[in-house]
């Protein structure tokens, strides 16, 4: 390479120079890659002020905008504490007590996960709705012929919950993975009982990794799409899609996506202010001792039952009832969605969307890891934005920037695949940040000095070491670009059809029965990887469970 | 080929060390090494010199700049004034900087930082891989068409034996003891034939009784490979047992550089001895030969030129040159702690002022607390003073 002959002697400029100063192209690299994050949303803002700041303001302070943000936070406050209050036992009874199929049900319980909310709403409604499968079952032997409606907020927040309580349950318990058991060990010899260690020392401790689920958590609910949508409960994002579709002036549109914007600042000030000092959440170095579990005696069972509760409503339920469908279809000879093209398209953008992601996080990530800077650190920043707004609103930033600024782009899959890249860039740039950080610098000075220039250091030692992370992150990326629907629904061209999209267009016409195979095909190809990365994660981090 | 009129290349290790021998295999003079946060430099007006085959430490306390001397030297910092030369080649001033992969310095780090997804074999072999950006390298892959798999493990194998890690190259590196990684980290700096190894606080992730036997393997093996070695360290012991010279750092520069014995025997300043062995410094004042102080009268040494009489000093109170006998006469000094070190015991003295002395003696006679005790230079030991 060009660069290892000619750096025999480099000639340095007289001005005072930095520690380490990043390679001029990695600079620019995430320099457009961090304002490629931005620009969009900008846009947004000047697309809403487009008919005047008297018309915007106008919009929201009308009543049903308010009625909107009144739904939309309450479902945020509802699936907020009820993710937590399922996670929180579930991490407990699964890290630390012998609780029965343990070891199972730790990768079990995050599967629901994979399960597109959309699709576990169809199956919601057409079990628990009118004249659904329960309602039917208890008419004839108690002669019930009406349920309380499962439409509007209880069913949103049922599907929501069970789709989201995984995130806290995930944070919860690698936080509770890294915690020097030591101190739950003091704890215990102080004469405090399992449960009021848990309560006075455990629970203390893992309030950072608590409020950042809860985070990740309140974030789904303000940004899911279909669950609302097929549970008629309006919230932001149904609003602005129904706006979007029918309204000739966009800007109303745009102006709720500000709205959206700012609900998602707000939540992500709250994390931060709870997270509070933040320093006592210290954790030791190095492999963690294995730990005695707690034992459960009498409540072993209940334990199990409780814990296997979410899986059954968000997996066995769902799994169940689409294989059902599948099968009758297919017997009865019933009308069934195409598949080979949805599935086609589907892994096509997941893959294109992965490998864009990834490249694009490889620069900001290694930036941010090896060269601490205000200005690193501002372009991670910047690229955390996709994980705060909600796809809807990603989405509509683009279209209005492809119709306003860059038109070739518009109703293209490269629109769309960037559109994928900036949700999923933070999932991406936070994989490979965590495994860079694994890689010691001084083992790449260890390389260099052992006689191989910079670029060869990089190809031979450092992305071996961070293969591991870049891979799982390309593969969350996959994951979340399958199931990813309002994105796809707004940016996606004219007759470009995915399984995500293909399902959504037999559920809004409730023919549920019909989206069986495609159902299935997308929770299966979400699902395996998925129960890969946890599994992983698990034996690489922990000695406890062998 | 070699013509006579060109320039000798590191491929002839003959004329490479003749004239190491002259200029010093390491030469650094008068560097400065800012980190350009406004922050004092951590080198200023730092100069070393080391000759072909030398064992130099350099002891300094944590933040004294030890390793970035060492980081200069290896490429991974520039200088901002002064030169360095590696091999008699400029490697660095204020306007070149050869990049660390084009120097062949070995380095091993104080976390040893071996390949976690390479063998031990692999992990030695790395600087041996055809192509790297050495003249070394390219002029072997020209003669010899690069240098294959069978070479490179024949090249290993002797380092590998050496550093007693035969048996072991299959292995990953974590599945090694602390004592085994850390002769990997040197058999990895080792094989390539560095101009010059340096080792950066190498012993201080190991506990006590492995760091003794290995300071001493590795003084061997580097003296048997005649390799030119800098070492680092905070430890006084070690830097004083392995070294042929010592380089004792104050902030940012070398104070003294001697031999350990001359070192520990005329240290240049307060500093200096402070740095080189557990000691007190009490005020004194000259009379005549000797020096005046409340733990009582000694004869002085002082090789800074002629002192005056009755001028002001501190004077250095070392266990190594003091002796101690029960005394009810004299200066009011007393035991107040003791501790039993097997052979020998060493006994805290207090003096009027407060100050507290060590004393070492033979176990033999103990003293007890709060027994008062005389104090005398042990049998031809001057006292070492330093002008205030």
């Amino acid at each position: 390479m060009a660069l290892a002959e000619t750096a025999q002697l480099r000639p340095v400029p007289e001005v005072t120079r930095l520690r380490r100063r990043p390679p001029v192209a990695l600079w620019t690299a995430a320099g457009l890659v961090g304002l490629a994050a931005v620009l969009p949303v900008f846009y947004l803002a000047v697309r809403a002020l487009d008919g005047g700041a008297a018309g915007a303001a106008e919009l929201l302070f009308r009543a049903r905008t308010l009625d909107i943000l009144i739904s939309t936070a309450a479902l945020i406050l509802t699936v907020t504490f009820f993710s937590m209050a399922i996670a929180l036992p579930v991490a407990w009874l699964t890290m630390r007590t012998d609780m029965p199929f343990r070891r199972v049900l730790s990768v079990v319980s995050v599967l629901p996960l994979v399960v597109p909310s959309f699709v576990l709403a169809m199956t919601a409604i057409s079990v628990a709705g009118p004249r659904g499968m329960l309602q039917r079952a208890l008419e004839s032997p108690f002669g019930i012929e009406r349920l309380p409606s499962i439409y509007g907020l209880p069913g949103a927040t049922l599907v929501i919950v069970i789709v989201s309580y995984p995130y806290v349950l995930l944070t919860v318990r690698s936080a509770l993975r890294r915690m020097d058991p030591s101190l739950e060990e003091a704890s215990r010899t102080m004469g405090y009982g399992a449960f009021r260690t848990f309560r006075s020392v455990t629970l203390p401790l893992l309030r950072p990794a608590l409020a950042a689920g809860a985070l990740l958590a309140a974030l789904y609910a303000l940004s899911d799409f279909g669950a609302v949508a097929l549970m008629r409960y309006e919230t932001f994002t149904w609003a602005i899609f129904v706006q979007y579709e029918s309204a000739f002036d966009r800007s109303i549109a745009a102006t709720l996506s500000l709205v959206l914007v700012a609900l998602a600042v707000v939540i992500l000030l709250a994390e931060g202010f709870t997270r509070g000092s933040g320093a006592y959440h210290r954790i030791s170095a190095g492999a963690v001792r294995p730990m005695r579990p707690v034992e459960l005696g009498a409540w072993r069972w209940p334990a199990f039952t409780f814990t296997m509760i979410p899986v059954i409503a968000g997996l066995i339920i769902p799994v169940g009832l689409l294989l059902f469908w599948l099968v009758r279809g297919v017997t009865n000879g019933e009308q069934m969605l195409p598949l080979w093209g949805p599935t086609r398209n589907s892994v096509y953008v997941s893959f294109l969307a992965a490998v864009v992601t990834l490249a694009a996080a490889v620069p900001v990530a290694v930036l941010a890891v090896r060269y601490r800077s205000i200005m690193s650190r501002l372009i991670e920043r910047a690229t955390y934005i996709g994980f705060g707004l909600p796809g809807i609103v990603v989405a509509l930033s683009l279209v209005f920037f492809g119709v306003n600024v860059a038109l070739p782009l518009y109703q293209t899959t490269a629109l769309l695949v960037v559109g994928y890249a900036m949700l999923f860039l933070p999932a991406a740039v936070g994989a490979l940040r965590a495994s860079l950080l694994q890689v010691s610098p001084r083992v790449e000075e260890a390389a260099q000095s052992l006689g191989r220039p910079q670029w060869r250091v990089i190809l031979t030692v450092t992305l071996p070491l961070v293969m591991p992370g870049a891979l799982a992150g390309a593969a969350i990326v996959f994951l979340m670009t399958m199931k990813e629907l309002p994105a796809t629904l707004i940016l996606s061209p004219i007759g470009f059809k995915t399984l995500a999209t293909s399902i959504w267009g037999s559920a809004t016409e409730a023919f549920f029965a019909r989206t069986a195979a495609p159902a299935l095909l997308l929770i299966l190809a979400s699902g395996l990887p998925t129960a890969y990365l946890v599994l992983r994660d698990r034996n690489r981090n922990s000695v406890d469970v062998s | 080929m070699r013509l006579p009129w060109r320039n000798a290349t590191y491929a002839d290790p003959a004329s490479e060390r003749s004239r190491n021998s002259e200029t010093g295999v390491i030469h650094l003079q008068g560097v400065r090494c800012d980190y350009g946060n406004g922050a004092a430099p951590a080198l200023d007006d730092f100069s070393l010199l080391v000759k072909a085959g030398e064992f130099v430490s350099v002891l300094g306390r944590s933040g004294a700049g030890k390793t970035t001397a060492l980081r200069v030297i290896a490429g991974f910092e520039r200088v901002t004034a002064g030169y360095v030369r590696i091999g008699g080649r400029l490697a660095g001033s204020s306007f070149v900087h050869l990049p660390p992969d084009q120097r062949r310095v070995g380095l091993v780090f104080q976390d040893y930082a071996l390949f976690p997804h390479l063998t031990v074999a692999e992990n030695v072999a790395f600087g041996l891989q055809s192509g790297n950006g050495t003249l070394q390298g390219r002029n072997e892959r020209r003669v010899n068409g690069g240098s294959g798999k069978a070479d490179r493990k024949s090249r290993i194998e002797p380092i590998l034996e050496m550093t007693g890690l035969t048996g072991y190259e299959r292995r990953y590196v974590h599945e090694l003891s602390g004592g085994q990684q850390q002769r990997v980290a040197l058999a990895r700096a080792l094989a390539p034939e560095p101009v010059a190894l340096l080792l950066d606080e190498p012993f201080s992730n190991l506990d006590r009784e492995l760091r003794s036997s290995l300071r001493r393997e590795v003084r061997e093996i580097v003296k048997r490979v005649g390799a030119t070695t800098i070492l680092v360290t905070h430890d006084r012991e070690e830097a004083l047992a392995m070294a042929d010279r010592v380089a004792v750092m104050g902030q940012g520069r070398i104070e003294q550089i001697g031999a350990p014995e001359d070192v520990y025997r005329s240290p240049v300043s307060p500093d200096v001895a402070r740095l080189v062995g557990p000691c007190e410094l009490i005020p004194g004042i000259v009379r005549g030969s000797r020096v005046e102080t409340e733990a009582g009268r000694f004869p002085l040494k002082f090789e800074g030129g002629a002192l005056e009489d009755g001028a002001k000093v501190q004077a250095l109170m070392r266990a190594s040159e003091l002796e101690i006998a029960p005394s009810e006469n004299g200066v009011d000094a007393r035991v107040v702690f003791r501790e039993f070190r097997g052979e020998f015991t060493e006994y805290s003295v207090m003096l009027p002022s407060g100050v507290v002395i060590r004393v070492r003696r033979r176990s033999a006679g103990a003293l007890e607390d709060g027994e008062r005790v005389g104090i005398q230079e042990r049998d031809g030991s001057d006292i070492i003073v330093f002008p205030v």
